[in-house]
């Protein structure tokens, strides 16, 4: 069974919630999944970048007000 | 794996910023990374620094005012999270008077140019 963990990033700004996902992605196990909290939009955009780069998965992206969610599945 | 080759000369706060952000995406990023650090960079990292850098501008100062991420900090998470390489410049040590025991842990051994420009060859690289 697969695990969803979320890291609260909200109120920082690029590179802060690519660098506490990246952080946070290296504690979990493979096919768990983390969803970051973003109020920074240019980091929403550039997480799923950075997720097609190295090579996980993006489950999805959802915004909420101010806050965006972003999913990502650990692959490897 | 692609080379991503950082020289920073400039100790004013925008650019150790920008630096900073391009050395950890980068290093986190499936880059090899490699932080040349010389001149007016060179004091923010030796270990009897205080305080942080002064700003150029608009965009230096409202980044004092609001949650951006520090810029050693990012430097730590690019060599902790990405395995980025960030070598002071010997010569800047010789002029400053210290050596390798002063400066911050995270930071490799003591590089000069001529070695430095050996490992950016055939890469990009980029200067702040």
């Amino acid at each position: 069974m697969s695990e969803r963990k979320i890291i609260d990033a909200r109120g920082t700004y690029c590179p802060g919630p690519l660098m506490e996902l990246i952080a946070g992605i290296k504690q979990i196990e493979v096919g768990d999944e983390l969803e970051v909290l973003s109020t920074d939009e240019g980091s929403a955009n550039d997480i799923p970048e950075w997720v097609n780069k190295v090579g996980h998965e993006l489950v999805g992206t959802t915004q909420e007000g101010d806050v965006w969610h972003v999913v990502v599945r650990k692959a490897k | 794996m692609s080379k991503v080759s950082i020289i920073i000369t400039s100790g004013s706060r925008e650019k150790l910023q920008f630096a900073a952000m391009m050395a950890s995406v980068a290093a986190v990023s499936a880059y090899e990374v490699t932080v040349f650090l010389s001149m007016n960079a060179m004091p923010y990292f030796a270990n009897t620094h205080e305080g942080g850098a002064p700003t150029e501008g608009e965009l230096g100062r409202l980044m004092e005012e609001k949650n951006v991420p520090d810029f050693m900090e990012l430097f730590e998470q690019a060599v902790e999270l990405g395995d980025a390489k960030i070598y002071p410049c010997s010569m800047a040590m010789d002029v400053m008077g210290i050596h390798k025991d002063d400066v911050k842990p995270f930071l490799a051994e003591p590089l000069g140019l001529t070695k430095f420009m050996s490992m950016a060859e055939g890469g990009q690289c980029w200067s702040f």
